[in-house]
């Protein structure tokens, strides 16, 4: 079956214009291609077609142990990747129960937090460059840039990061990496403020995007939409919220939410959840120094890599790599559904255990490929260049949308 | 509402037509019959309060005679977050289940998603179309019947791709 849009008999008649935006577009910021259907400026009609990167990871990860699925998690939402993995990481802590110790939970959050923050930067900084103002996106990608530091210093990789392990972190945070993190909270405020005066009040940057791209609460719900697009709705579901995991229950902060879900109302929320972002990461500095600084992992031997020191000298520690190396450990028979809040919406995991090496099945709920499917909606009867502002204003992931 | 009111709920309500009632890791998890998954999934919308679906999928369990198929449904009530699965079982031979897109926009690619790689035909889909794979394919990769390929093999070359 053909997905184009056909033209009737005797097309003579026809008065609309099909176009291809995409696959490869330089205004759709990845591989999304829609075939709109266009009445001069306006779309009548639009079809998006997905698929164009998909790799099979369902499929992949049920050969795979458990440790070897995080890198196919980095690959998803590829903006943030450490939401990523340690939500695939907290998803096998639920299937064992694993209890993580505090300090590890609340680093966890300054990582994830870091990594929102570098993934409403791109996403905000790129609403600005599509309505033609290119300055804040230079002003904000200094400061992603800073933040991939910090990820290099603890992890030592920056976009596909496969940060931590399950049950903790692969070795501890360094001096320096607090460092870096201290510099970034006391920088990146003032940048942020400069980012929000050249665009929250500013009059051409408004009448762009007011009233663009707008769904209303009940529609948005309907089609499943979560993270900053559903709360610029109203809607103030938060997953860090509903359903608190990793200590983010003994933080202070507020859920920010919109009134008319329009991309200015999203950029908005984004603004604001970034503001959120540091205040965590703040009270997650302040909070770890109630602990042992030398915590970095729960005590899971079964699943926790040994140090490599200790795998030469300790019969132990030899015994638990080869089994977890080989995929050995004892994982329990269960279904488990466990989600995180990522940087774009409710991101979830639903992992059914048969008590082998791998999974049985894993299946990702990925945000942006549940709430794409509205983007027809969304852009019937608006204007082309609006359309492309929707798409930016949306967050959608290439990676993600297609897994 | 706690899971032991809502199950009480839904056994009044379709007697049978629900079965299996479990909570693994706390998680409300219910089977309906093939038949009756539009009428639940009615009754969890319009009077239980779950608006919003969280997650459709499909697993493939081949040793399960009849059954080979699972629809899994993951519903949350958005106002507190509760949530709730559902699974309905199909043979493989016919793998009919009504769709769930008149009362969740949400199932719509979730469907085709199911479809694509499944093969669950969801009956009144308004596209049933495949979705990530290629219209041309004539099988559903992930169920179980399609290992993946042996890593050992060493008939391909492996001096320009590193295998």
């Amino acid at each position: 079956m053909k997905q184009n849009i056909q033209l009737p008999e005797g097309s003579v008649g026809k008065q609309t214009t099909t176009l291809n935006l995409g696959p490869t577009h330089p205004a759709t910021h990845g591989v999304f291609q829609n075939i709109l259907e266009m009445d001069g400026e306006r779309i009548v009609d639009a079809i998006p077609t997905v698929g164009f990167i998909h790799r099979a990871f369902e499929k992949i990860a049920e050969r795979r142990a458990y440790y070897q699925i995080t890198p196919l998690t980095d690959r998803l939402n590829y903006c943030s990747s450490p939401i990523n993995n340690m939500g695939w990481h907290m998803t096998v802590e639920k299937l064992i129960g694993a209890e993580l110790p505090k300090r590890v939970e609340y680093l966890r959050i300054i990582i994830m937090e870091l990594a929102r923050i570098a993934d409403h930067l791109v996403c905000n900084s790129v609403i600005g460059v599509d309505t033609g103002a290119f300055t804040g996106f230079v002003y904000v990608f200094e400061f992603r840039e800073k933040i991939y530091e910090i990820f290099e210093e603890i992890c030592g990789s920056r976009l596909t990061t496969n940060i931590g392990r399950i049950g903790g972190f692969e070795r501890n945070f360094t001096e320096i990496a607090f460092q870096k993190i201290n510099q970034f909270l006391k920088d990146f405020p003032k940048a942020m403020k400069e980012f929000e005066n050249l665009f929250n009040r500013n009059r051409i940057f408004m009448d762009r995007t007011m009233g663009v791209g707008g769904i209303d609460a009940e529609r948005a719900l309907n089609y499943g939409f979560t993270g900053p697009n559903l709360r610029a709705t109203g809607i103030d579901y938060d997953v860090r919220v509903a359903h608190p995991y990793s200590g983010y229950q003994d933080l202070e902060f507020t859920v920010p939410i919109g009134t008319t879900g329009d991309v200015y109302d999203r950029f908005l929320v984004r603004n604001e959840e970034i503001w959120q972002s540091l205040s965590m990461i703040r009270q997650c500095l302040e909070k770890i120094k109630d602990h042992d600084p030398a915590i970095f992992h729960a005590d899971i031997p079964a699943f926790y890599l040994p140090e490599k020191q200790d795998v030469y000298t300790k019969m132990e520690a030899l015994i638990y790599h080869f089994k977890i190396i080989m995929g050995e450990t004892e994982i329990p028979v269960g279904e488990v559904y466990h989600s995180v809040e990522g940087a774009n919406g409710e991101l979830g995991f639903y992992l059914i255990s048969d008590g082998g090496r791998a999974p049985y099945r894993l299946h990702f709920r990925r945000p942006c490929f549940i709430y794409y499917q509205a983007y027809p909606e969304i852009i019937k009867g608006s204007m082309l260049s609006d359309a492309v502002v929707t798409m930016s204003s949306l967050n959608l992931i290439a990676g993600e949308l297609d897994a | 509402m706690n899971n032991e009111e809502i199950k009480q709920q839904l056994s009044t309500k379709f007697g049978n037509a629900v079965s299996m009632f479990e909570e693994p890791y706390g998680l409300l998890t219910f089977t309906c019959e093939t038949d009756s998954n539009l009428k639940v999934l009615n009754f969890m919308h319009d009077e239980l309060g779950f608006h919003f679906l969280n997650d459709l999928t499909a697993i493939h369990y081949p040793e399960q005679k009849d059954k080979e198929l699972a629809v899994v449904y993951l519903f949350q009530n958005i106002r507190t977050g509760q949530r709730v699965r559902m699974k309905v079982f199909v043979p493989i031979s016919k793998p009919d289940v009504y769709t769930a897109t008149g009362v969740y926009a949400t199932a719509n690619w979730l469907e085709r998603e199911a479809y694509d790689f499944f093969g669950v035909n969801f009956v009144g889909h308004p596209n049933l179309i495949r979705i990530m794979n290629v219209e041309e394919m004539d099988y559903h990769p992930l169920r179980k019947e399609y290992a993946l390929e042996d890593q050992s093999r060493t008939d391909k070359d492996d001096d320009m791709f590193g295998r």
